[in-house]
């Protein structure tokens, strides 16, 4: 076992390398750059800009640089917010979308397999029908209908919650309810499909003949192993979800890491496109191996192979 | 498993919502109002808060309330009235400016703002190790542009004197009749040169000495929290010369990005002033609740350039039928639906009392009749056309409907297509294309911005166009003795624009936003910046 | 357009009573997945052969009517360049439809692939494979997507490329956590104990016991395909207006749901519906091609 996470560190290690490489040569090539801007700059101030953020020195130098100041930890200056370093964005705002994240989590596991387990044991009765239509409609209908929806309802006509912002604790509802509901959806549908597959394995019929309850067999029996696609799809999801919705965040006014993802690549704020992208990189490699490892004790006959 | 998964999820959520930060809520109306608390959704998150520095409208808007000028707005949103400066007096040749501070203009750590700080933030600001995209707006000033360049090494012997601390000395390099309305301007305000320098170097561009625990400022207000992406507090400075006068007692700005949002978080009540209105809303309030809908001029023109050296736009017949086959009143109308102005030259009505002589003139007919000229009748043998436009849902439904009166009055099928914001100016820098949307505001009232930028070669031009005559009327005409001259040479000027056609106008800007009726005294000016200290609070 | 149903119904099939034969079978008896798959042939049809029916064009405008409520000129009304909403959604089903099938087919393909070859074999080839998928995961799309505009310029089939190149790598996750469980069960073994090659055993033995995920996730790719084509189409890629696919439908009908809400509801009804027919024919689908479920 420790070998095999020693090993995983190791190759995750090398490829985050790589993400950091790639993107550092991807941002760069694209038209425009951080100090692009409607009214013209003359030649003179851009030059200076440039110098001043060591972008006049040749690539493969700005590169070198780039990973020197990261080996310390310095991700470097934002140029979008140029009292403010990169560090100190990300550390800002991740906690704020971690903690929607992990709220909205909360919420999408519990309905999701709730549903979705419900769906699965009492097939093709109403329960299922409801279950089901659940996730259907929760994939079917995207975040920015429901997000003004639940908004306009519950915010303007109800009066219960301000209409965005994330300064009480109530202003965290809406924004979970509706990041939670988006989660809920598939996760409910892979739980359903999951343990229809298991539930008419043999094991699991040997479980029902020694006269397990039908809760006891699903709970402890089933679900290990039906889970196994949602697990699948929670490495990535949950590197997702914690790292902020865009849409969530910029419908709520929340000041989370979520819309730095897409505005720094907009705004070409190369330094802070890397950052996002070096905290992003960590945890969906964090995430998988963690998948690797809970689905090799969901099927013991999956080994680690390191 | 699950169970004791779900648990620990629902554990963590617990402790999670049990950590979360205690944050003051904005404060609801009542004690918003009570309290004399404005909130005002500003746009977009400030990039910082050093008047030098930034460029965006958000920002400028927030400067306003943290800085004040030599010169400043009188209530009327219009006219010209003392700021840091009591009185001035201007050369008979235009030429030298000398402005009296007053003696209680003190910034908000209480020191004196003197004649040696203006003179030490136009040093900054012509500093180019700063890379302040303003510094041009100092070039006036003689030596400006040469202690910028390098060529003059010792700042004293520039333009910016200050014989004593209350007096400064502006002596510049040719007349400029519109420098007092370029005082506005955020560039020209003054700056802590040594709270600055304390704090790293006057020529580092965002170090610490913006952040509320260190903001040093002249204005009516100081910096007295910034939460990035969620508010910026301002409070009354006790030291501002004109306390008096200001009568809120805390401005909040709320950096929101989404019109829609906005506009929910104003009916909530969060927000007494929003930056925006969505077009889609515009109606919707003008019928059901014409009181909270502000309608504005605002000083600019929306436009579409034409690349003059790609075909079929090199010839001034076809960009002559563009321009008059689209019908500009239907477009405002029903389109872009805030009682803009459209456009048949080239600069907004009444801009420093500049009134366009020559317009647009002819109707569809000629446009056929011009097209037919150029060798394309009906369209037929045109190349394919292209037209540019940035991603946003104004820019697409304009150009769908211009789209579609071409095709209806020109027979001519043309493909729009939108690029991202920075790969659109990058298209433009490089003129990559053949027509492109694009807008203008102006950075001060004086018709010259919408003709300089015109200027062969001009960093903002991007059409290939130049012309010989227009660019020495240009400069002819800051010689002009008085101002009716010199707009009698920008009438000429507008004349060879209107007669080449290297841009179409399309329409005069207007500045939408919702204001509760409660807000007193605030005025949407032509560039937005109405000073926040005559704004009151009243139900 | 039924990606699955199609190509299974038409597949050679193998010795009369073999797996996918059973299932159609079995599929025929399960009224919510004939259901769905008639109304997918019936929405398809529609929007290929619709607009030749209509006498208004997807561009065609009319700016003093404006948007109005659906009437007898207007089956759905009209949007606020006053055209008509129900040529604008068959129009726009074209795209919407040819993206979700193409894009999904994309993804789905490399995604089971890539999957079962990285879980069957284990060891480095997987490590280097799942670590391919960690880096692809964390790469910028934003940025991924400008410059493919920048170097390929506007393309419908970039559109396939960007989608596709995002969507396939949850498939494979998914398929490899699969291919990894099945491939130590006693079936499997003794396939190889009788010598049978090994994409024998990944395509004939182990896929087919992996189906079920594979038709879930696949019915949850194609929502998110269709939903990306809009945020493709912002950043320049994708369809250009006056042109519409009913991603884009729905996200301007979303902001202007109050005034004007039929520009939401029929463009959502619409997608909703194709969506809801989808997972019925996938879950049809799934029970169908489950051999062990049919045993009860």
């Amino acid at each position: 076992m420790l070998r095999f996470i020693t090993s995983r560190f190791l190759q995750s290690l090398l490829a985050l390398f790589l993400v950091i490489t790639a993107t550092f040569f991807m941002v760069r090539f694209v038209p425009g750059g951080p100090f692009t801007a409607e009214k013209a700059v003359t030649p003179e101030i851009l030059r200076n800009l440039e110098a001043h953020y060591g972008l006049n020195k040749p690539l493969w130098r700005q590169y070198l640089d780039y990973l020197g100041s990261l080996a310390h930890g310095d991700l470097g200056p934002s140029f979008k917010y140029p009292n403010r370093t990169v560090n100190e964005i990300l550390s800002d705002k991740l906690p704020v979308s971690a903690e929607l994240g992990a709220e909205s989590l909360a919420v999408a596991l519990v309905l999701g397999i709730g549903l979705g387990t419900l769906a699965a044991i009492r097939r093709n009765t109403w329960v299922d029908y409801l279950a089901s239509g659940f996730g259907m409609t929760g994939i079917s209908i995207p975040t920015f209908v429901v997000g003004p929806l639940l908004v306009l309802a519950l915010a303007i006509h109800a009066g219960w919650f301000n209409a965005s912002g994330w300064y009480e604790p109530a202003d965290r509802v809406l924004p979970c309810l509706v990041l939670g509901l988006a989660y809920a959806a598939p996760i409910s549908r892979l739980t359903r499909g999951g343990l229809l597959e298991i539930l008419h394995q043999d094991f699991i019929r040997t479980a029902r003949a020694k006269g397990a309850s039908e809760f006891r067999v699903v709970t402890r029996h089933a679900l290990r192993g039906g889970l196994l696609p949602v697990v699948s799809f929670l490495g990535p999801a949950t590197a997702g979800i914690l790292t902020g919705s865009f849409v969530i965040e910029t419908i709520f006014q929340v000041p989370g890491v979520g819309r730095e993802f897409v505005n720094s690549a907009f705004n070409r704020d190369y330094t802070l496109v890397l950052g996002t992208v070096i905290l992003y990189a960590a945890l969906i490699m964090a995430l998988n191996l963690a998948v690797d490892i809970a689905q090799a004790w969901m099927n013991p006959k999956v080994r680690l192979e390191s | 498993m699950p169970s004791r998964l779900i648990a620990s999820l629902f554990l963590s959520l617990l402790v999670a919502a049990g950590c979360a930060r205690k944050e003051n809520p904005p404060v609801g109306t009542a004690t918003a109002l009570a309290k004399k608390i404005l909130r005002v959704g500003n746009g977009t998150e400030p990039q910082d808060i050093d008047p030098q520095t930034i460029t965006g409208t958000p920002e400028y808007r927030l400067m306003i309330s943290l800085y004040e000028g030599l010169v400043a707005l009188a209530p009327d949103g219009k006219t010209l009235e003392p700021g840091v400066a009591e009185r001035w007096e201007v050369s008979p040749d235009g030429l030298t400016y000398t402005f009296h501070l007053r003696a209680n203009a003190k910034w908000s750590n209480g020191q004196l703002v003197t004649a040696r700080d203006f003179v030490r933030s136009a040093q900054r600001m012509l500093t180019p190790a700063l890379g302040a995209d303003y510094s041009y707006m100092f070039f006036y000033v003689g030596g400006g542009e040469d202690y910028f360049h390098g060529k003059l090494k010792d700042f004293s012997e520039t333009g910016f004197q200050a014989p004593d601390d209350r007096t400064l000395r502006l002596t510049l390099r040719q007349p400029t009749p519109f420098l007092l309305q370029a005082m506005l301007h955020h560039a020209w305000f003054p700056v802590p040169i040594d709270v600055i320098a304390k704090f790293g170097g006057l020529d580092r561009k965002g170090s610490d000495w913006t952040r509320p625990a260190n903001f040093v400022g002249n204005g009516p207000f100081v910096l007295t929290e910034w939460r990035p992406n969620q508010v910026i507090v301002v409070k009354p400075s006790p030291t501002y010369w004109d306390r008096a006068r200001v009568k809120l007692d805390e401005i909040q700005f709320f950096p929101v990005e989404l019109a829609e949002t906005e506009e929910r978080m104003f009916r909530t009540n969060q927000l007494d002033l929003t930056y925006e209105v969505p077009l889609s809303k515009i109606p919707v309030y003008r019928r059901e609740q014409p009181e909270v809908l502000r309608t504005d001029p605002y000083c600019g023109v929306y436009f579409y350039r034409f690349n003059v050296q790609r075909k079929p736009f090199d010839d001034v017949r076809v960009r002559r039928a563009f321009a008059l086959a689209i019908d500009r009143e239907s477009l405002v109308k029903n389109v872009t639906l805030a009682e803009e102005q459209p456009a048949f030259a080239l600069v907004p009505p009444g801009v420093g009392g500049y009134q366009s002589r020559h317009h647009l003139t002819g109707d569809i007919a000629e446009a056929q009749r011009l097209l037919a000229e150029a060798g394309y009748p009906g369209g037929a043998g045109l190349p394919k056309i292209e037209l540019l436009y940035n991603t946003l849902e104004k820019h697409r439904t304009i150009a769908e409907a211009l789209q579609q009166m071409w095709r209806k009055n020109l027979g001519i099928d043309l493909t729009i297509y939108n690029q991202e914001w920075k790969v659109y100016l990058d298209s433009q820098k490089t003129t990559n294309f053949q027509i492109q949307r694009a807008g203008w505001i102006a950075d001060y009232v004086d018709p010259h911005v919408f003709f300089d930028l015109w200027r062969t070669g001009g960093g903002n031009n991007n059409t290939n166009w130049g012309n010989a005559e227009f660019d020495r009327l240009l400069t002819q005409s800051l010689d002009a003795k008085t101002t009716a001259d010199r707009y009698e040479v920008y009438q000429r000027m507008e004349k060879i624009l209107l007669d080449e056609l290297p841009v179409m106008p399309i329409y005069f800007y207007t500045y939408t936003r919702l204001v509760r009726p409660d807000v007193k005294n605030f005025r949407t000016t032509y560039l937005d910046n109405y000073p926040w200290k005559y704004v009151e609070l009243a139900p | 357009m039924s990606t699955a149903a199609t190509t299974i119904a038409t597949e050679p099939i193998e010795k009369g009573n073999s797996l996918w034969h059973d299932a159609w079978l079995r599929l025929q008896k399960n009224k919510l997945a004939v259901f769905g798959l008639w109304a997918l042939i019936v929405t398809t049809l529609t929007c290929v052969t619709g607009p030749w029916l209509m006498h208004y064009g997807y561009e065609e405008q009319n700016l003093d009517l404006g948007a109005v409520r659906p009437s007898a000129a207007h089956w759905l009304g009209t949007d606020t360049l006053g055209r008509d909403l129900l040529v604008r959604l068959l129009f726009g089903g074209r795209i919407s439809l040819a993206v979700g099938l193409a894009a999904t087919l994309v993804a789905l393909s490399i995604g089971v692939t890539y999957g079962a070859v990285a879980g069957f074999f284990g060891g480095k080839l997987d490590a280097v494979m799942m670590r391919a998928v960690d880096i692809m995961y964390s790469l910028p799309f934003a940025i991924f997507v400008i410059l493919l505009m920048v170097f390929f310029g506007r393309n419908i089939v970039l559109l396939f490329v960007a989608i596709g190149a995002v969507e396939w790598l949850t498939m494979a996750r998914i398929v490899r956590s699969q291919v990894m469980a099945i491939k130590k069960m006693e079936f499997i073994e003794a396939a190889r104990s009788l010598g049978f090659g090994r994409r024998r055993i990944i395509f004939r033995h182990i896929l087919p016991n992996v189906l079920g995920p594979i038709i879930v996730y696949t019915t949850l790719t194609i929502p998110g395909v269709m939903l990306l084509e809009a945020f493709l189409s912002f950043l320049g890629l994708g369809v250009q207006p006056p042109m519409s696919s009913w991603g884009v439908l729905i996200k301007d009908g979303a902001e202007k749901m109050e005034e004007f809400p039929w520009l939401l509801i029929f463009p959502g009804a619409i997608f909703s519906l194709t969506l809801f027919s989808l997972n019925f024919l996938g879950d049809g689908l799934r029970d169908a091609l489950d051999v062990r479920s049919s045993k009860d």
